[in-house]
C-alpha cells in the first residue's frame, strides 16, 4: 500500500509533473496500479500514478484524485459525505478506468465511463494532457475522456481525474424471484440491477423504503442477502440476445444455472467460459489504428496490450 | 435541375460547377440544389454567423450520404452535415464553398425495442417527435434541449446536447449506444454497439460531441428511459437571487438529485408572465422550477425535504403544480422564455457557459455588472442544477454599434465563467462561435491532442473544417472567423 502523496491541488500538480517525468518520452514503459485487473506488462520499466485525494465537493457532486488512489480510499472518503462513485471493484481509480468495466449496478447507475468528467493523462511524449472539464455538463472540445476510458493505457497513462459522484442510496435491498427477468425489467420502476442465471432472477431496488416494499409486494419478490457469485469471464452481448445463453448451456449439457449470470437490460454476462473471440469491423479497426498511431506512434505505452478484445 | 438552377446555367458565364454536375450523377437531380435562394437559406444555423455553401444535398439514405462524401473526396471539397439548423454556435455554418448535406429527410424511426429500451433512428428524427411516438410504450429519450420541437437527434449527437432533464439522467452521450457513421473518407461503419462493452476504443464516445468533424451519422441507436410513475413540479421564489442559487447546492448536498432545477430571474419572469399569464411571481428577484420524479413515496419525501431546505433560504412562496395542466403551464413558462423576449427587443444573443454550482451567485452578479457596463439588458433563464448559465443579451440590431457591445459583453461573460472554474460551453458546443476561446481552457498540448483525434477520424480535414479547434501555428493555414461572418 502506497501512502498518499497528494492532499490538495498543489501537491497533485507536483505529483502529476513528477509522474510525467517518470514516464518520459522514450522507450517502452508500463503502468502498475495494484494489479487487480491484470497489472503491468511484464518485463519492462514500470511507473505508478499519483496517489491521494485533492478535494471533494459534495454540493457539486465532484471529486478530484490521483489515478493511483485506491478505490477503497475513495469510497471511504465519499461515504463521509453520503456519496459514492459509480466505479466498481477493488484496485485503483486509474486501473478501473483504464479497463473500463462497469459494475452490476450499471442498469440503474449508467456505465462507469460517464463518471469521468476531466482527465489529465501523460502522453507518449511525456507531456501532461488535460481533457474534459470540472463541471458535470461540459461540451468544450472533443470528448477525449470517453476515448481514454477502456483504452488499457495504450493511448496515455491516467495521472489524475475529476469524477462525478452520486448520492449513496439511503435504502437498498436485494431480492430474488422465479419470474421471467424481462417481465421484472418491464414492470419494476428503474431497478438498479436485474441479474439472471437462467433460472433465478436477482433484483436490486433502491429509494424510499415504502416504495421498495410496494414494488417487492407487487411482484412477490423474496428478500435476498445479496447478488449471486459472479463467474470469472465477462461477455458483452446485445441485451435482446441473452435468451440464447440458456440454449447454449443445454446444448453443452451444462446446468444453465451454474454457467452464467447475465445483467438483464444491459448485456454484460459473467460466464464460466471465456467469451467467443470477436473481430473489429475493418473500417473501425482502421480508425482505431490511426488513433493509436496519433497518440502513441512508437507503441511505447503498455506494449502488447489492446483495448477490450475478448477471447 | 430546378427552375432556378436551369435559369442560372442558361445565364451563361456562371456554368454549373463540376462538383454539382458529379453530385447530380450520384443523386437524383432534385436532391442537389444550388439556386441562390436555396444556398441563401443554408448559409447559417441559429447562431449569428454565416458562410457560403456551394451546394446543398438532401440525403435520404446512408448511401446518399456516402455518395456525397465520396464526391467531396474526389474533388477535395469540404462538407458539413446539417440537421435542423438549430445550433447556436455556428457548428453547421458552411465553410465557404463547402457541400451542405442535409439529413432532415432521413427521419425514420427504424426500430424500437421497448423491453430492452433501445431504438434505432435516423439522424433527421426530431427530438420531441421520438419521445411522442414512443410515449405509448412508457419510455422516452431523455435529452430535452429547449429546441426539442425542432432539433434533430443527429444534431443532438453532433453537439452532445443537454436540456433541463440532463441533471439526473445525463447529456446525450449517456444515451447513445451506437452510431452508424459515414467516415470522412466515405466508408460506412458502426461505432459502439447494442452490446454494453464493444471491443476496441470507445469511438462512439469520441464521435458524440464532435460537431460534425468526425463524419456524418446516418443511423443512431439511442437508449430509452422509463417514464416516471409520479412527478412533482415546484416553483419556488426568492427576494434574493443568491438565496435561490444557494438552495440548489443545498438540495444536491442533501443527497437529492432532482430531475430538473431551472432558474429564471426577475426580468425573465416578467417577460414570460406578460406572454403566458401563468401567475408567475413577477415581484421576486428569481424563481426556481424544481421537478422531482419517481415512485410516490420517494417523490413525496423529496418535496417535503426541498421545502424544509427552501425555508432556511428564505423562500417566498412554494407552488406545487396540482395537476398535469399546471405542470405544463409552468414548463411552458420556462420553455417560452425566448419567444417572450421578442416583446422586449427584437434581437437576442443567447450564451451558454457552466460554472460550479457554488459559484452561481457571484458569477450571476458579474453577469449583471457586465451587461450594465455595456448598456445592455440581460435576462437569465438557465439550468441551475447543472450550473449551466444562459444569459440572454437582448438588443435592437438597428441601434448603431450595438453588435460590438453585445459581442464584447458575451466575451467577458465567457471569461468570468472560465475564471470561476467553469467551462466554455455546457450544451451549445464550440463551433465557430467559441473556437478562438478554446485556449482559455486548454493548453497548446491539450489542443494538439484534440487535433490528433480529429486527424485520426479525418486525415484530409474535409468534414466540417475550421470548427472547434483554433488553428495552431504550423498546422496549415491560419483561419479566423471570416470577415463578415458575424451578422
Amino acid at each position: 500500500v502506497t501512502a498518499p502523496d497528494v492532499d490538495d491541488e498543489g501537491t497533485l500538480d507536483l505529483a502529476v509533473q513528477a509522474f510525467a517525468d517518470d514516464v518520459g518520452d522514450t522507450g517502452p514503459v508500463t503502468i502498475s496500479g495494484s494489479g487487480t485487473r491484470g497489472g503491468a506488462v511484464v518485463g519492462m520499466r514500470t511507473v505508478s500514478a499519483p496517489v491521494g485525494i485533492a478535494w471533494i465537493e459534495p454540493a457539486e457532486m465532484t471529486m478530484r484524485c490521483g489515478a493511483g488512489t485506491p478505490l477503497a480510499d475513495v469510497a471511504a472518503a465519499l461515504a463521509a459525505h453520503g456519496q459514492c462513485v459509480a466505479i466498481p471493484g477493488a484496485g485503483t481509480v486509474g486501473g478501473a478506468l483504464a479497463v473500463g468495466h462497469s459494475g452490476i449496478r450499471r442498469l440503474g447507475w449508467g456505465p462507469m465511463r460517464d463518471a469521468l468528467l476531466q482527465v489529465r493523462y501523460v502522453s507518449a511524449a511525456g507531456e501532461v494532457v488535460k481533457a474534459g472539464g470540472p463541471t458535470v455538463k461540459n461540451v468544450s472540445g472533443f470528448d477525449l475522456c470517453r476515448l481514454m476510458v477502456g483504452s488499457h493505457g495504450t493511448l496515455g497513462f491516467f495521472a489524475d481525474v475529476i469524477l462525478r459522484t452520486r448520492p449513496l442510496p439511503k435504502h437498498e435491498a436485494w431480492f430474488t424471484s422465479e419470474l421471467d427477468p424481462w417481465a421484472l425489467l418491464a414492470g419494476l420502476y428503474r431497478p438498479t440491477s436485474v441479474l439472471w442465471n437462467g433460472h433465478t432472477t436477482w433484483v436490486l431496488l433502491d429509494g424510499h423504503p415504502t416504495d421498495i416494499q410496494a414494488q417487492a409486494s407487487k411482484f412477490g419478490l423474496v428478500a435476498a442477502a445479496g447478488p449471486p457469485e459472479l463467474p470469472a469471464f465477462r461477455w458483452s452481448l446485445p441485451p435482446d440476445s441473452l435468451g440464447v445463453l440458456v440454449d447454449d448451456a443445454s446444448a453443452d449439457g451444462i446446468d444453465g444455472a451454474a454457467s452464467f449470470v447475465a445483467e438483464i437490460g444491459v448485456g454484460v454476462v459473467h460466464h464460466e467460459r471465456a467469451a467467443p473471440p470477436r473481430q473489429l469491423a475493418p473500417a473501425v479497426a482502421e480508425v482505431a489504428a490511426r488513433v493509436k498511431a496519433e497518440f502513441d506512434p512508437t507503441h511505447r505505452l503498455n506494449p502488447g496490450r489492446a483495448p477490450g478484445l475478448r477471447g | 435541375m430546378t427552375a432556378l438552377a436551369r435559369r442560372r446555367s442558361h445565364r451563361g458565364g456562371e456554368a454549373t460547377s463540376p462538383v454539382v454536375v458529379r453530385l447530380r450523377e450520384r443523386l437524383r437531380a432534385d436532391q442537389v440544389r444550388d439556386s441562390p435562394a436555396e444556398l441563401h437559406l443554408y448559409r447559417r444555423d441559429a447562431s449569428n454567423l454565416q458562410g457560403h455553401p456551394a451546394v446543398v444535398c438532401f440525403a435520404e439514405t446512408a448511401a446518399d450520404v456516402q455518395a456525397v462524401v465520396q464526391v467531396a473526396n474526389e474533388f477535395g471539397v469540404p462538407f458539413v452535415a446539417r440537421g435542423s439548423g438549430t445550433g447556436l454556435a455556428g457548428g453547421a455554418v458552411p465553410t465557404d464553398g463547402s457541400i451542405v448535406i442535409s439529413t432532415s429527410k432521413m427521419n425514420r424511426i427504424v426500430s424500437v425495442d421497448h423491453l430492452n429500451r433501445l431504438a434505432w433512428v435516423e439522424p433527421g428524427v426530431l427530438n420531441l417527435d421520438l419521445s411522442k411516438q414512443i410515449a405509448h410504450l412508457g419510455v422516452h429519450f431523455a435529452p430535452d434541449p429547449s429546441s426539442q420541437q425542432t432539433c434533430s437527434i443527429g444534431g443532438n449527437v453532433a453537439n452532445n446536447s443537454g436540456g433541463p432533464h440532463c441533471l439526473a439522467d445525463g447529456v446525450t452521450s449517456a444515451h447513445i449506444h451506437a452510431i452508424e457513421v459515414v467516415l470522412p473518407d466515405g466508408t460506412l461503419c458502426v461505432v459502439g454497439g447494442e452490446d454494453p462493452e464493444p471491443d476496441g476504443y470507445d469511438l462512439r464516445g469520441a464521435f458524440v460531441g464532435s460537431e460534425g468533424m468526425f463524419g456524418v451519422a446516418t443511423k443512431i441507436c439511442v437508449k430509452l428511459m422509463q417514464n416516471p410513475p409520479d412527478v412533482a413540479t415546484m416553483l419556488l421564489d426568492f427576494a434574493d437571487v443568491a438565496d435561490g442559487a444557494q438552495l440548489v447546492s443545498d438540495i444536491i448536498a442533501d443527497g437529492i438529485v432532482p430531475a430538473a432545477v431551472e432558474m429564471m430571474d426577475q426580468l425573465c419572469l416578467q417577460a414570460v408572465e406578460e406572454f403566458i399569464h401563468a401567475g408567475l411571481p413577477v415581484d421576486q428577484a428569481a424563481a426556481l422550477l424544481v421537478e422531482v420524479v419517481g415512485l410516490p413515496a420517494t417523490v413525496a419525501s423529496q418535496v417535503e425535504r426541498i421545502c424544509e431546505l427552501a425555508a432556511v433560504r428564505e423562500v417566498g412562496t412554494v407552488r406545487v403544480a396540482a395537476d398535469d395542466d399546471e405542470r405544463a403551464l409552468l414548463w411552458k413558462g420556462r420553455k417560452s422564455a425566448f419567444g417572450a423576449i421578442a416583446r422586449i427587443k427584437p434581437n437576442y444573443y443567447l450564451h451558454d457557459t457552466v460554472v460550479p454550482r457554488r459559484r452561481l451567485p457571484e458569477v450571476l452578479a458579474q453577469v449583471y455588472e457586465i451587461a450594465a457596463r455595456h448598456e445592455l439588458l440581460v435576462l437569465n433563464v438557465f439550468h441551475a442544477g447543472d450550473g449551466n448559465l444562459h444569459p440572454l443579451l437582448v438588443y435592437d440590431a438597428r441601434e448603431p454599434g450595438v453588435a460590438d457591445r453585445v459581442h464584447a459583453a458575451g466575451d467577458e461573460i465567457v471569461r468570468v465563467s472560465v475564471a470561476a472554474g467553469g467551462v466554455l460551453s455546457g450544451e451549445h458546443g464550440i463551433g465557430l462561435e467559441k473556437r478562438d476561446l478554446m485556449p482559455l481552457m486548454f493548453s497548446d498540448v491539450d489542443l494538439a491532442a484534440q487535433a490528433a483525434l480529429r486527424r485520426a477520424f479525418d486525415p484530409d480535414m474535409l468534414s466540417n473544417p475550421d470548427k472547434v479547434l483554433p488553428s495552431p501555428a504550423g498546422c496549415g493555414d491560419i483561419h479566423s472567423v471570416p470577415e463578415g461572418a458575424w451578422v
